[in-house]
């Protein structure tokens, strides 16, 4: 079947009119590709930021919260107020029957993962020298898998750990400033008075400072120890789902099995969250106008084509063209305008993205976070189309109501 | 003798386009009446001819009877079918098949070739292949002895030329109503006369009706019938009268 008459004429002015065809395009092709580009930075930031997160949190972590004294009240008959200071009454972070919630937890069909964790105040000495952190107390093997530790060690590795109560691993931070290498001895002072001379068997980097000038694995009942507790102390529990992103209901239901608080990663670093927020709602309103602003080319295109056309649509009219023929005739042209526009703009947004993931930052974070994804670039190719519809319905009814008498009168 | 009598008692023609009672008003810049109480039918193969002097309504009756004006009183048939008051889309799909146009300025779609312009309206109506409205196109043009100019583009053609184009393009469906305002307005007396002897040619030979405007007192008094107008009425519908 030959074209119809209508995409032909959309070609025949989209054809004559190379040059304003061209610049619409480029303004399409310069909103898509920056919509495209701002936003796979965006994308690539707070998945870094993300990822950043979950070096040392799982989805939901369940604990003892702190618990605030409650006021003590007579009986409100005799009128009396007693008036006390709100305290902290926790004696201890203490889960009490951890093995049994934690069967309980595994045994969700949604928990992909869970272990649990002794924390406790360290110091490691070297001579004088000191620094103050964290220790944790974890079955080794369980957390690696949890939380890709084996990707950030640097020397020895985390299966050394198994089964080694004398062993630790340290962050890098820790090993640079006590300068101790792999299979030296450190000496490990916690808060209850425990010191412990300890072997070095492994060294992680995760280029956080803030863990690795601090953080320090051991195994669980090492931690017990420092912290002079029994094999049943447990501070928390790590648990891992389906899906990352959505812990909200995980988390009602989880709190359903236990008192403890059970807390989602979400809430745990929601300034980070909300920071991406800001940033990406920031990215998101820019790239946004820009591409409306790239609409408005396409407008103004299509609106000084119809202008120039008038006879034309005139005539088509009068030889029985109906005002839907007219619109198509328009949108046809913007919707040619808006696929060259488009694909050119996610041909311009990879050149951006490809030039900006070879940039290296330096430092923990490496070359810079981008990169390609599938779902930003439909996203921006819809978008990219959506607006040149838009941009090109509204001519296109203006074309349609164009009264031939008036044009032919004149 | 009147024509309108004669045509009906000796060839049993039908009536093509008929108005009832055409009335027409102008608001801007103050009420005007332009068109008052105009009733009249157009038989198949009549080549009738409107004349008037200048702003007696001629251009308003015609895009009235065009199905492009809609606001107006009384009432429109063509082929017998009632048109006032049907939707625009209705309209559109009535004057593609049933009316064709020539104006006093071509206006053809200048970036197309005359053969393409030609086909416009066929392929609108979507009853032929392309191939077959290639060729009916071609067809068309050759009547108006174009055939060597079929491929040109519009815009590069002399305005006589154009003219025969429009001619071609309004006759590409074989519409049963041929419509022009001031047809040969914008051409000299040779091709004047080129334009005449079409109409002739098609108003006799394929018994298309045409309805045309024109100020050319010897094309009015060489057509089958002659409506004058003055101040929006029609006062004379005789040719002889006329004469
Ligand atoms: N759009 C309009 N608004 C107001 N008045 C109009 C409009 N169009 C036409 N008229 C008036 O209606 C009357 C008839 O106009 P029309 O164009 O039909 O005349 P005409 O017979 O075709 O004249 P001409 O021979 O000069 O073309 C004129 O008085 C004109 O001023
Ligand atoms: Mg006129």
């Amino acid at each position: 079947m030959k074209k119809n008459i209508n995409i032909d004429i959309a070609f025949t002015h989209i054809y004559t009119r190379k040059k304003q065809t061209m610049v619409a395009a480029l303004g399409v092709a310069i909103g898509v590709g920056m919509y495209l580009f701002m936003n796979s930075l965006d994308a690539g930031f707070s998945k870094y930021s993300t990822d950043e997160i979950f070096k040392n949190n799982a989805h939901i972590k369940i604990y003892k919260n702190d618990e605030i004294s409650k006021p003590l009240t007579t009986d409100d008959s005799s009128g009396l107020r007693v008036i006390i200071n709100p305290q902290i009454t926790t004696l201890s972070k203490k889960i009490i029957n951890p093995e049994a919630l934690l069967a309980a937890v595994k045994s969700q069909p949604y928990v992909t993962n869970a272990i649990a964790q002794v924390n406790f105040d360290a110091y490691y000495n070297r001579g004088k020298a000191q620094i103050k952190g964290t220790g944790n107390g974890v079955n080794m093997i369980e957390y690696a898998q949890m939380f890709n530790t084996d990707k950030y060690m640097v020397a020895g590795n985390t299966e050394a750990l198994q089964g080694n109560l004398n062993g630790i691993i340290i962050g890098s931070g820790i090993s640079e400033k006590l300068s101790l290498g792999i299979n030296d001895n450190i000496t490990v002072t916690s808060s209850f008075g425990i010191v412990k001379v300890m072997k070095i068997v492994g060294i992680f980097m995760t280029g956080s400072s803030m863990n690795d000038n601090t953080k320090s694995y051991v195994n669980i009942s090492t931690a017990q120890q420092f912290i002079k507790e029994g094999p049943s102390f447990v501070s928390t529990l790590f648990i891992n789902t389906r899906d990352a992103n959505n812990p909200e209901p995980f988390v009602q239901k989880l709190q359903q099995l236990t008192s403890y608080t059970v807390e989602d990663w979400k809430t745990s670093n929601a300034d980070v969250l909300s920071g991406n927020n800001t940033r990406e709602t920031m990215m998101g309103a820019i790239s946004m106008a820009i591409l409306i602003v790239a609409g408005f080319g396409i407008y103004n295109i299509l609106s000084s084509t119809i202008i120039q056309k008038i006879n034309d649509i005139a005539i088509l009219k009068a030889t029985g063209f109906n005002g839907n023929d007219v619109v198509k005739i328009f949108i046809v042209e913007a919707i040619i305008m808006g696929i060259i526009g488009t694909a050119v703009g996610l041909l311009l947004g990879s050149v951006l993205i490809a030039i900006m993931s070879n940039i290296y930052m330096g430092g923990p974070v490496g070359y810079f976070p981008i990169g390609f994804e599938l779902t930003l670039f439909i996203r921006s190719f819809i978008l990219g189309m959506l607006i040149t519809l838009c941009a090109g319905y509204f001519p296109a009814r203006k074309a349609a109501k164009v009264d031939p008498v008036e044009i032919f009168r004149k | 003798m009147n024509t309108l009598i004669e045509k009906t008692s000796i060839g049993g023609l039908e009536v093509v386009l008929s108005t009832r009672n055409l009335g027409k008003y102008f608001y801007d810049p103050v009420k005007f009446k332009a068109l008052d109480n105009v009733s009249f039918d157009a038989y198949e193969g009549e080549f009738l001819t409107l004349v008037g002097k200048s702003g007696s309504g001629k251009s308003t009756l015609l895009y009235c009877l065009s199905t492009m004006d809609t606001v107006y009183e009384g009432e429109l048939y063509i082929k017998g079918e009632k048109i006032t008051g049907k939707k625009p889309d209705e309209l559109a799909a009535i004057r593609n098949e049933n009316i064709g146009f020539v104006f006093q300025f071509h206006y053809l779609l200048p970036e197309f070739t005359c053969l393409k312009n030609v086909m416009i309206p066929a392929r609108r109506l979507g009853k032929y292949g392309y191939e077959e409205i290639e060729h009916k196109a071609y067809e068309k043009l050759k009547i108006l002895g174009l055939q060597d100019q079929a491929l040109k583009p519009a815009s590069k053609l002399s305005g006589g030329q154009q003219q025969r184009v429009a001619i071609a393009r309004a006759l590409i469906n074989d519409p049963a109503i041929l419509m022009g305002d001031e047809p040969t307005g914008n051409l000299d007396s040779k091709n004047s006369a080129v334009v005449f002897d079409i109409f002739k040619e098609i108003s006799s030979q394929y018994g298309q009706t045409i309805i045309a405007v024109t100020h050319d007192n010897d094309f009015a008094k060489a057509s089958d019938r002659t409506i004058e107008l003055a101040d929006g009425r029609i006062i004379d519908q005789d040719k002889k009268d006329f004469e």
